[in-house]
């Protein structure tokens, strides 16, 4: 990967917490304009505050993150997120989250109205526009939410551990949907995930992280073709071979 | 097992069976709320049954104590009908409302204001708070002489208890609930563009609303809870004025009507304000489902 065309460069990004507990240690990384990315590991070995700092939340100890050539100092809405959590806005209907954005930026009423049901439309949830969340199952609250970030239109999509909540069948049809809604709208996907199989399923690359420190042990460029088959033996024979990666970090951690 | 055909398919009958589970459910919710309304309606008829068994036997029978301290309902209704016509009650009722909604409006708009200003900064709470919690635990009457020394006998002392009186929990739940608002829910919409102004606007304000109004519909409880005593110190109108100037005559049923009838305002605005608190917390009480 050449630095130069990186949409996301983290460039020796260090944290530790309390001046003292080492989180994440010198990281590096660079990633491609239009890939998805997933950052893999074990929990604690600070993905996710990768993922923040990316986002702005956060801000590294040492080192620093730049998208598109400007470094990263707050959160913006070029760089749309989706958490694990949803985060829905539970006083505003299905509709009223999405238009958030336009809203936001001052869009006429009726275009506020249209984009977002556009976007809703575009994870099947048209009928339920005028729903609150209290009303909406997991799947479709997080359908609303990917819905929310997208009408923003970002170049950059970050995604904290988005399906880990939801039940296996759930979770599959909304990884399936992401490669659908990939191929709608061209962004750079940054995605969390602690799950093998779904990095492999979604993923053009996957870094493989590891723990105490978090450092990157391996970044693995997945070269099968969309729409991947689950069972496929080189699907399978990755799988075990990262599973292997991931399991020597959890044994670092011991019990806890 | 048989193979049936397609239209027998039990499969099939059993989505036509939905609707008769749902007619049943009516019907069920339906007997709930009679049983329920009936026997709200029992108890307030038992209510007023003892009142008229204490009342008469007394009277008639034991002799237990003096029959003017407990008239019958039918006397404070008299009583209420004399004061209704003679245009009395009226104009008390007006003179402790019109305190009330003056000194909750100040209630409000300071208890909000500085709630907010305090939840939303951490310095300007270690700044404030400690004289406020020092404040809190005094009973608003311990201040009642000094208010009617410093305002005098008029309406601004009566103002002014009652707005120190509603201040505290209104500004205790409003601080609450600015202060404790989502931090996911405030970098979403950060990552959706918002500004500062735009987030306290669009998510803190309505995410705190609940507390809000909680702080609201508790603040204007304490404005009927101590009007009484600010008229009985120092004034000639109010509800508690007719209580104290009944209590000189020894008009019990004066004075009985005069605690029913704040009871009846009490009642009716804590439904107005439970109502209009449905109405803007709509996705709350969805939350609960159906009926």
């Amino acid at each position: 990967m050449n630095a130069k065309t990186a949409k996301i460069r983290i460039e020796g990004v260090t944290k530790a917490f309390d001046g003292a507990t080492l989180v994440l240690d010198r990281i590096n990384l660079n990633i491609v304009a239009d890939t998805l990315t997933c950052l893999l590991g074990p929990s604690g070995c600070g993905k996710s505050t990768l993922l923040s700092m990316v986002a702005g939340f956060v801000q590294p100890s040492r080192g620093r993150v730049v998208v598109d050539g400007f470094e990263v100092t707050k959160p913006s809405a070029d760089r749309g997120i989706v958490f694990q959590d949803y985060a829905l806005f539970p006083w505003r209907t299905a509709l009223e989250n999405v238009a958030f954005g336009p809203m936001i930026r001052c869009v006429p009423k009726r275009e506020q109205k249209a984009a977002a049901m556009h976007y809703l439309a575009m994870v099947g949830l048209e009928a339920h526009a005028d729903k609150f969340p209290s009303q909406l199952s997991g799947g479709m609250k997080q359908r609303v939410a990917i819905a929310r970030a997208l009408a923003n239109r970002p170049s950059v999509l970050l995604m904290d551990e988005p399906f880990g909540a939801l039940d296996a069948q759930t979770r599959e049809q909304l990884q399936e949907e992401m490669l659908r809604i990939r191929q709608l709208e061209r962004n750079t996907i940054l995605f969390v995930t602690h799950s093998i199989a779904e990095s492999l399923f979604l993923a053009d690359h996957i870094v493989v992280m590891a723990t105490r420190p978090g450092t990157v042990k391996q970044v693995f460029a997945v070269d099968l073709p969309y729409p991947r088959d689950r069972m496929s033996p080189r699907f399978l024979e990755l799988e075990r071979q990262i599973k292997q990666l991931v399991r020597e970090e959890v044994l670092k951690l011991g019990i806890h | 097992m048989t193979v049936s055909p397609a239209g027998e398919n039990p499969v099939a009958n059993l989505s036509a069976d939905q609707p008769l589970d749902a007619i049943d459910r009516g019907t069920l919710r339906r007997r709930e709320r009679l049983i329920g309304i009936a026997l709200r309606t029992l108890s307030i008829a038992g209510f007023f049954a003892l009142w008229y068994a204490a009342s008469l036997l007394n009277q008639h029978v034991w002799k237990l104590f003096n029959p003017v301290l407990l008239p019958p309902p039918h006397k404070v209704l008299e009583a209420g009908i004399e004061l209704t016509l003679s245009g009395e009650l009226l104009r008390d009722i007006a003179a402790s409302l019109y305190r009330v909604g003056l000194g909750f409006l100040v209630a409000a708009m300071l208890g909000v204001g500085l709630g907010t200003l305090i939840g939303r900064s951490r310095r300007l709470e270690q700044l404030l708070e400690p004289p406020l919690e020092l404040l809190r635990p005094i009973p608003p009457l311990a201040f009642l002489p000094v208010l009617v020394l410093w305002f005098g006998i008029g309406e601004m002392s009566k103002v002014m208890f009652i707005a120190y009186a509603a201040f505290f929990p209104i500004f205790t739940t409003t601080c609450e609930g600015i202060k404790f608002v989502d931090i996911l829910l405030i970098r979403a919409a950060q990552t959706l563009g918002a500004s500062e102004r735009e987030i306290f606007r669009y998510v803190v304000l309505p995410a705190a609303s609940p507390s809000i109004i909680t702080g609201l519909r508790v603040g204007f409880a304490q404005c009927l809870f101590v009007i009484v005593a600010a008229e009985f110190i120092a004034a000639d109108s109010g509800l508690g004025y007719l209580i104290n100037d009944a209590r000189s005559f020894f008009l019990m049923s004066h004075m009985l009507l005069g605690a029913a009838v704040i009871g009846i305002i009490g009642f009716v605005f804590n439904a107005v304000l439970r109502r209009l608190e449905a109405r803007i917390l709509r996705w709350r009480v969805d939350a609960r489902g159906p009926g």
